[in-house]
């Protein structure tokens, strides 16, 4: 049997053919993702034809807007009837939606200047490779930020700090007798430096001021960012004492911070503010009055707290028994157990919760403006909305919030998301 | 042993209440106590005095008094004669009424959102995706009164329906969508009716006998019996044949044009209705995560598992998905039912007169008895919470995990 005999034997290898055109590349990745069954298709199409419209809708609006008219009869004249923004009233009330309406312009770099420091400070608060020595700066920040936007003489900040620093110092120096008795301390003697400091800056008010301005001239979307930035922060602690009271073994301590708790989770944030702007001054000694927005941040605080408490007790009850008593038998203390073992674990698995409580409240700020406080809300609806150049003016002032909130929920939120990968490697 | 602390209760130091660890708690809940009737003492004292500078009191007489202000949506009865006490059931009725209807819709919106943010589809999956990121975001006030806007600026006036070739036309003669309101049909129940909605409302008893009955059946008898097509069969026949032998009771009453304004029919105004949809859609963003975070938390293996039993997709969805989804579902849906409930609160905003708009708005101004309208309002919300948390606590341990 020779070769010949065969009809046909190959020698050589074929080369390689490209897959079928409709399993490799864009058509595979069309066919799998937008058109794998009748119902998808149809789904995709009609998805298509919307977004089409919406583009070919929102497209000429934009390209078409008018940044230069000083008013909506202006602009609509630049149009001519064409399609277009009036974007003109974000750049002619930029300040208004940025300050209100009553700061002082010549005042407002110092705002600026405070939200950029903000930017700073908080940054090694949220990302740990950055150099520790840049805490120094946080711990510094509201102090800064106190005196760059409400003004004034910079000893009223100082003395504060100072009084911090001379308790941080008594407690110290007394921790060895335990921590309640030098906690007791520390609080007393920082009492004693505000009380000294009151004096001296009081007796001495220009002393490096700046010209001070009143928290009711406070607007636009530094008056969210205010409210926003002042309640989270001090809602953490006041969060996790309560998160502790809830979890104490002590009946009536639990049942103060569960009712506490409870009827602040209960209500809404509104009528909270409706305490804050009429209730609350009946309820302080006669003849104090302490301004609107030192009342609104009060009653945020503590509707803050109450939400914080509640994913910190999450947090806390998530650790597994093992780690209290682990506690408990090298001989801790209460308050050394909750410091040096529980709550920096019990923390670290709340910090997504925490966040978004921060979302949500920075959120919540809005709500100001129903008991008629001017921050972004308010400067719209108020004075932008009403006056006669900008009466009719809708979707660029409120695409304008929409962005702005976005901007910084959105950003929030994902650094939340890319914290907890980071802790779940830790995990691991 | 016991001779030590004996002695040592013998010689009992003031000291030991602090540093002993069997008096410390004591101690401390003592002083908290103690603190705690001071600064309410301290508060009590303040508001009497402020109440006595102001010559006020506190009384709740002002609910018996007349209110004097007009309601323009309301279910129940009322006029400007009517009491305060009937303003304020009045407001919350209608907190009640955008409350629920805007669960039921924020469920929907939110279930398909949820499901198809799942989809295999990319364009519908990025499209949900932005929903849901946008909508999070940003706060619920902006979005309701954006949405106001739009419906406001973007819907037709009702004298543009006028006329014979008119700028805008109803929706089957029966639904008007203007700039001021919705207006729908509105049904009329006249003599008989009553006995048509027992019907109906018998036969959807029925039909729960009847499926109990067919799964009693399946499970000692082991007959399957249908139960798609006897169930709709039990939910439209007899309520049809009630609904001609008595005559038809039921009419529907259409909305018409007169004048320069529909007349008749339901009127929705465009401050319940962008109320209702803002809060429905801001809420269903985030019952779309609930859900999505619900299916994916059943783990693929159940489904495979049940498909290698031999179930059908349609029972692995039933038997086997669902019921471990909707344990994980549930609970924060619940919760965001709540905080629906809380921001309806904002229909101050767009002057919806819920309960905050009229006990905690007009009434409070009007009287000025700011503490007792702002407690009985806090009072309302709390019990409406407390309420929907016990529900919460019966469902959380009718589903919890036995564990022996």
């Amino acid at each position: 049997m020779s070769k010949s005999e065969l009809a046909f034997v190959r020698h050589e290898i074929l080369p390689e053919q490209a897959p079928p055109v409709t399993e490799a590349g864009i058509v595979k990745w069309l066919r799998d993702n937008l058109f794998p069954g009748p119902v998808n298709t149809v789904l995709t199409l009609v998805a298509i034809y919307f977004l089409f419209k919406l583009l070919s809708g929102a497209m000429p609006w934009f390209w078409n807007g008018v940044w230069t008219a000083s008013s909506l009869s202006e602009c609509r004249e630049i149009l001519d009837g064409a399609t277009g923004g009036c974007f003109s009233v974000l750049t002619e009330r930029w300040n208004q939606l940025l300050f209100g309406f009553k700061y002082p312009s010549e005042a407002y770099w110092r705002p600026t200047l405070a939200f950029a420091l903000l930017l700073v400070s908080i940054a090694p608060v949220l990302f740990s490779k950055l150099p520790r020595k840049l805490l120094i700066l946080t711990l510094l920040y509201p102090f800064i930020a106190f005196w760059l936007i409400w003004g004034g003489t910079i000893l009223t900040p100082l003395m504060i700090l100072l009084g911090f620093a001379a308790g941080y110092v008594a407690f110290h120096r007394t921790e060895a007798k335990g921590f309640g008795t030098a906690a007791l301390f520390g609080v007393a003697v920082t009492v004693l430096v505000w009380w000294l400091g009151s004096y001296i800056s009081a007796a001495a008010p220009n002393v490096v001021a700046l010209t001070p301005v009143p928290s009711r001239d406070m607007g636009g979307f530094m008056l969210n960012m205010i409210l926003g930035t002042v309640c989270v922060s001090l809602s953490l602690p006041f969060g996790i004492l309560l998160a502790l009271g809830r979890q104490s073994d002590m009946p009536i301590i639990k049942w103060i911070c569960v009712i506490f708790i409870e009827f602040i989770r209960g209500v809404p944030l509104i009528t909270l503010l409706f305490v804050a702007n009429v209730v609350l001054a009946y309820f302080l000694p006669p003849g104090t009055s302490f301004d609107l927005i030192l009342r609104v941040i009060i009653m945020i605080t503590m509707f803050a707290s109450a939400y914080i408490a509640e994913v910190v007790r999450g947090g806390l009850a998530a650790l597994p028994r093992g780690q209290y008593e682990a506690a408990n038998s090298l001989g801790l203390d209460y308050a050394q157990s909750m410091r040096l073992i529980i709550l920096p674990q019990a923390l670290k698995i709340s910090i997504p919760g925490i966040v978004n409580v921060a979302v949500g409240l920075f959120k919540d700020t809005t709500l100001v403006s129903v008991i008629s406080m001017f921050d972004l809300v308010g400067m719209i609806r108020g004075p932008i909305l009403a006056s006669t150049e900008w009466n009719g003016i809708y979707w660029e002032l409120w695409g304008f919030a929409v962005v702005l909130f976005f901007i910084v929920c959105y950003s929030i939120s994902q650094y939340s998301q890319w914290l907890e990968r980071q802790l779940q490697r830790d995990h691991r | 042993m016991s001779s030590p602390s004996a002695s040592r209760a013998e010689s009992f130091k003031l000291s030991q209440l602090f540093n002993d660890t069997r008096y410390r708690s004591y101690t401390f809940q003592f002083i908290a106590l103690l603190l705690l009737i001071m600064l309410f003492a301290y508060l009590g004292s303040n508001l009497a005095q402020n109440l006595r500078d102001a010559g006020l009191n506190i009384s709740y007489q002002f609910l018996g008094e007349p209110a004097g202000y007009d309601i323009n949506q309301r279910l129940i009865e009322y006029d400007s004669q009517s009491t305060h006490m009937r303003a304020s059931v009045v407001g919350v009725l209608n907190t009640l009424l955008v409350a629920i209807l805007g669960c039921i819709l924020a469920t929907v919106i939110g279930v398909v959102v949820g499901v198809l943010r799942l989809s295999q589809n990319w364009l519908i999956r990025k499209i949900m995706a932005v929903y849901v990121e946008i909508f999070r975001n940003v706060p619920v006030l902006i979005w309701i009164l954006i949405i106001l806007s739009v419906f406001t600026a973007i819907l037709p006036q009702p004298r543009d329906f006028r006329g014979e070739n008119p700028d805008a036309s109803m929706l089957w003669d029966a639904f008007a969508f203007t700039g001021r309101g919705f207006y729908f049909p509105k049904p009329i129940f006249e003599v008989g009716s009553g006995i048509v909605i027992t019907t109906f409302i018998a036969s959807i008893i029925g039909i729960f006998v009847y499926r109990a009955y067919a799964r009693k059946q399946l499970y000692e008898a082991g007959r399957l019996l249908p139960i798609f097509w006897p169930s709709v069969g039990l939910f439209f026949v007899p309520v049809i044949v009630m609904f001609f032998i008595m005559g038809q009771p039921i009419v529907m009453e259409y909305p018409s044009l007169q004048g320069f304004n529909f007349q008749g029919g339901i009127f929705a105004r465009n401050s319940f209705i962008s109320l209702w949809f803002a809060l429905s859609i801001y809420t269903a963003a985030f019952i779309a995560e609930n859900v999505r975070a619900g299916i994916l938390a059943v783990s693929k293996g159940q489904t495979e598992a049940a498909a290698s039993l031999g179930l059908r997709p349609g029972r692995i969805m039933n038997l086997v998905v669902l019921p471990q989804a909707l344990r994980i579902i549930i609970p924060p849906l619940i919760s965001q039912y709540l905080n629906l409930t809380k921001n309806s609160s904002l229909a101050i905003a767009v002057g919806y007169m819920d309960v905050t708009g009229t006990l905690g708005g007009i009434t409070l101004n009007q009287t000025g008895r700011a503490i007792e309208s702002v407690l009985l309002l806090m009072l309302f919300y709390l019990a409406i919470s407390l309420a929907i948390s016990a529900v919460m606590n019966v469902y959380n341990n009718a589903v919890k995990l036995k564990e022996r």
